[in-house]
């Protein structure tokens, strides 16, 4: 059963254009969440949410008019569209007419997460917990959290698009906290997809074991070092990297704005040539993947470095039409309360030929950074920070102590032109992006990459 | 306590009475119901034109329920008598999924404290027009310095939002505030010399926000930085702007909640009554000053707000709870529980953060600092600073400072110390103090710290 009937939004979507504008869009959304946290070995903060709403823009040459409302009743849609239509001042434009809804590539949901019993859901965390603390009288606390939503979305606009989705996704993540002697260090590991609830039962337990491995591999740690140094970063959540320090310089609202060190820079060699890096929104039950992106859109496989040259930015809609390009299925939002703009989906290094043996003995003496704690760049200047939560000094091309409290300085461009090795052992890890007050789950992956030299700012004195 | 302005805010009041009386009929013991309502407009612009224009209402509601120590919550947009039926339903189930702890429940001493000023009557008299040359003004001002070569972003927006809360005991009250703020992101410099800056204002009304300055501002953060290079590391003295001091103390607010506390995972954990900072630092969350944006009558669940003193003469006064961490501590609460929205329940957090201003100029901090760093942006905060031990090594870009004067711009380069030697190192506090909205709610002047570990090339 669809949200929004065929011939309404046909209707809201002609209402919409009554005083011009290029393109009109009706996005509808449902969306279910149900979370549930535990600490201290209670379960609590159990929360379910339901949320319907739909929002209407136009677009008008480079301006976009949008309004939003809460449920999906005629008169609200009709109400919406209304308002956003008075921001203009040209003559009606008649739309074309609706295709038949098109939905893009599936991800399978084999036990609907809404279908698991609470219960089973809180004995989960149960399990993480004891799991997490079994053997280890250092492990001093474990927060663990699942997260299941469903959300419905239907986009109509007036280019006859008519598209429909039903993203279902589950997350499991759990943090330890280890203390010895006054010695404190927390270890976080997560599992997450878009999919059903069997992406977290099966042994959910190793996630809280590794969790807990960081933790307790931490309280060795010594003060990381300070300097330029060559610096092997690990796969999966080290693809953080790559989504800060290039993925977002590629999104093409920062490129047209020249606010993009990537800008007009389409076809330079910016890597060595065995660099090669996608956006894929359609890879198969990933946590960044969707049937269409936001504006209806397709999800694809998009190569944004090809060989080392730079070969396409992200593009949502309006971006597109300005460059004159197909859209990449890059227009994501929060929900129905947010403007469409581009942002990447699953994005990561493609394997190399090299181990991640070959590529820490290659290293001599340097730091391996194999999980980010977190990171932020500036698209402009492509600066970037990551703080590393899981480091080691390599020393002697071997890796030897665990390092605690190094972050990682310094530019995208300069990132691309140092990679000097690339592993075979892809791997994606579920994150959360924040762009223009919006937050989207966003895969971030690759194998192990070594980088000749970066800046390690250290706490050692 | 009424709504002022009226109009539907009564509405919301009764969806909140019913939301509770609905769940009381779903069995539970105690129940609140938490409802949100705004009227909200942003305008981008870019290039003397509208880049996107929203105007939009939203509500949604909260329902937060008791039975037998056991919480539940839940939360939708549907008000509707059926729609608030099925949502006690759901949190009650909910509720049989959490384990009990004793001390969850109600706050004993609900009420409301009197709040002038958090509602501006002016909002209601500007129209979207008027809006946009507002936005237009912020461009005009950041483009109209020779050093700017780009303008990528400005934003205008404003709100008003009604909040009611009700709850089975009895408890009913509502309020209602207005806010604007406009900020702008400029670019100066080409190519590996380009370097950004941020300008923002914030209101309780587009009349009294300021767009040349906030475009100026915007534009001389830029042009100050524009050109920079990695620095050597060293040790030195450091400046934090008003930004950067802001973004640090909302890290020590979230410190000072209760509940990271009592489970151990903040680094102030029985530190209370310590001198934890030197006497120049004086630290307060105040949910009730009259300009800030967090204030309001009461807090996230009916308790009346007041000023909190954290840190007064660098001695630690308090941490903030909430009812249920107040019950476990077996104190009174500081009215301190917040609400992300109305999608979450009520957790520990800080309303307005103030620092007490000091009586320096920036030119005679800088001139005590001698030979250091001003810094003017921070990155990575998060993960760069570890919440239990305190230890922190973040990404700074700014000033170097030489001879007591600003000299050459520098990026690339992290600062390194942990929070409680930084807070028995604040030398000084600056006179110009501001709202900044970075780490919550935070009203900071500059503050000078004698030494901290700069790491660079």
């Amino acid at each position: 059963v669809s949200l929004v009937d065929h011939e309404l939004a046909r209707r809201v979507v002609e209402r919409a254009l009554v005083r011009g504008g290029d393109l009109a869009e009706l996005y509808a959304e449902d969306r279910m969440t149900f979370g549930l946290g535990l600490e201290e070995g209670i379960v609590e903060r159990p929360q379910a949410g339901a949320e319907r709403g739909a929002s209407v823009r136009v677009v008008s040459g480079d301006a976009s008019y949008f309004g939003h409302v809460d449920g999906l009743e005629e008169a609200e849609l009709v109400r919406v569209a209304d308002s956003v239509a008075r921001a203009l001042r040209a003559d009606a434009r008649a739309p074309a007419a609706l295709a038949a809804a098109a939905g893009g590539a599936r991800h399978p949901v084999k036990t609907a997460p809404q279908e698991v019993e609470a219960a089973r859901k809180a004995e989960m965390l149960h399990a993480c917990d004891e799991r997490a603390r079994s053997g280890a009288p250092e492990v001093a606390q474990v927060i663990a959290s699942y997260a299941e939503s469903r959300r419905r979305v239907e986009i109509y606009n007036s280019d006859g698009t008519s598209a429909a989705d039903d993203r279902t996704r589950v997350r499991l993540g759990v943090t330890v906290v280890a203390r010895r002697n006054g010695i404190v260090e927390t270890g976080h590991e997560t599992r997450g997809g878009h999919g059903g609830f069997e992406i977290v039962a099966e042994r959910p337990e190793e996630v809280a074991a590794e969790a807990a491995r960081k933790a307790l591999t931490m309280l060795d740690a010594r003060e990381a070092p300070s300097g330029q140094m060559p610096v092997v970063v690990g796969n999966g959540f080290g693809g953080v990297l790559l989504h800060e320090a290039v993925g977002h310089g590629l999104e093409a609202d920062h490129v047209q704005k020249r606010a993009s060190v990537y800008a007009g820079r389409l076809g330079d060699e910016l890597a060595p040539r065995f660099v090669t890096a996608y956006d894929d929104g359609s890879r198969r039950s990933e946590w960044g993947s969707d049937g269409v992106d936001d504006e209806g859109t397709p999800t694809q496989t998009t190569t944004v470095i090809e060989e080392g040259r730079l070969s396409s930015y992200l593009y949502d809609l309006v971006r597109a039409r300005r460059d004159r390009v197909a859209p990449t299925g890059n227009g994501r939002r929060e929900s129905f309360r947010h403007l469409p703009v581009p942002r990447m989906t699953n994005t990561f290094f493609a394997p190399g030929d090299a181990t991640p043996a070959e590529l820490i003995a290659g290293a001599a003496h340097g730091l391996y950074a194999v999980s980010f704690g977190g990171g932020q760049v500036e698209p402009a200047t492509g600066d970037f920070v990551f703080g590393v939560a899981e480091g080691y000094l390599i020393e002697g091309g071997k890796v030897t102590s665990p390092v605690r409290g190094a972050t990682l300085v310094g530019n995208g461009l300069e990132v691309l032109r140092g990679i000097d090795g690339i592993a075979g052992d892809l791997d994606i890890a579920t994150g959360y992006c924040g762009k223009a007050g919006q937050r989207v789950p966003a895969g971030v992956g690759q194998p192990h990459v070594r980088i000749r030299a970066l800046t390690v700012g250290g706490t050692a004195a | 306590v009424r709504a002022p302005g009226g109009g539907s805010g009564s509405d919301i009041e009764a969806a909140a009475r019913l939301g509770v009386a609905a769940a009381v009929d779903a069995g539970v013991s105690d129940a609140e119901a938490w409802c949100e309502e705004s009227v909200h407009r942003e305008i981008r612009v870019y290039d003397g034109a509208v880049e996107s224009l929203t105007d939009a209402g939203s509500h949604g509601v909260g329902l937060r329920v008791f039975l037998d120590g056991r919480s539940g919550y839940a939360y939708g947009t549907d008000l509707s008598d059926r729609g608030l039926a099925g949502l006690a339903q759901v949190a009650a189930a909910a509720a049989s999924v959490s384990d009990p702890d004793e001390h969850a429940g109600l706050p004993e001493t609900p009420g409301a404290a009197e709040v002038e000023g958090l509602c501006s009557p002016g909002l209601v008299d500007w129209d979207n027009g008027r809006r946009l040359e507002l936005a237009l003004e912020v461009e005009r001002a950041a483009r109209a310095h020779a050093g700017v070569s780009q303008v990528d972003e400005v934003v205008y927006a404003d709100a008003q939002e009604r909040v009611a809360l009700a709850n089975s005991r009895g408890f009913a009250g509502g309020y209602e505030t207005t806010s604007a703020y406009a900020w702008a992101s400029a670019l100066a410099g080409e190519g590996a010399d380009l370097m950004t800056g941020l300008g923002l204002g914030l209101a309780r009304d587009p009349g009294a926000l300021d767009p040349g300055a906030i475009g100026d501002e915007a534009a001389d953060r830029a042009i100050g930085l524009a050109g920079a290079r990695q620095p050597k590391g060293r040790r030195c003295p450091v400046l934090l702007d008003s930004f950067v001091a802001a973004s640090f103390v909302g890290f020590i607010g979230a410190m000072l909640a209760a509940d990271a506390v009592q489970r151990g995972r903040s680094l102030f954990a029985g530190r209370e009554g310590e001198e934890i900072a030197t006497e120049a630092l004086r630290l307060a969350d105040d949910g009730t000053a009259r300009d800030g944006p967090a204030s309001a009558p009461f807090d996230g669940e009916g308790s009346p707000r007041r000023r909190i003193p954290l840190i007064e003469r660098g001695r630690l006064e308090t941490y903030l709870f909430d009812a249920l961490t107040a019950r476990r501590a077996g104190r009174p609460g500081t009215a301190s529980a917040v609400r992300s929205s109305y999608r979450s329940p009520p957790s520990v957090g800080t309303s307005n953060l103030t620092i007490e201003p000091g009586d320096r100029t920036v030119d005679e901090l800088l001139l005590d600092a001698g030979d250091g760093l001003y810094v003017t942006d921070v990155a990575g905060l998060h993960s760069g600073v570890n919440p239990i031990s305190g230890t922190f090594s973040v990404g700074a870009s700014g000033r170097l400072i030489e001879d007591g004067e600003l000299a050459a711009p520098v990026r690339e380069l992290t600062i390194a110390s942990d929070l409680v030697s930084m807070l028995r190192g604040v030398r000084a506090v600056g006179s110009e103090a501001r709202w900044v909205p970075f780490g919550g709610s935070v009203h900071t002047a500059p503050v000078l710290i004698d030494e901290m570990t700069v790491s660079g090339a």
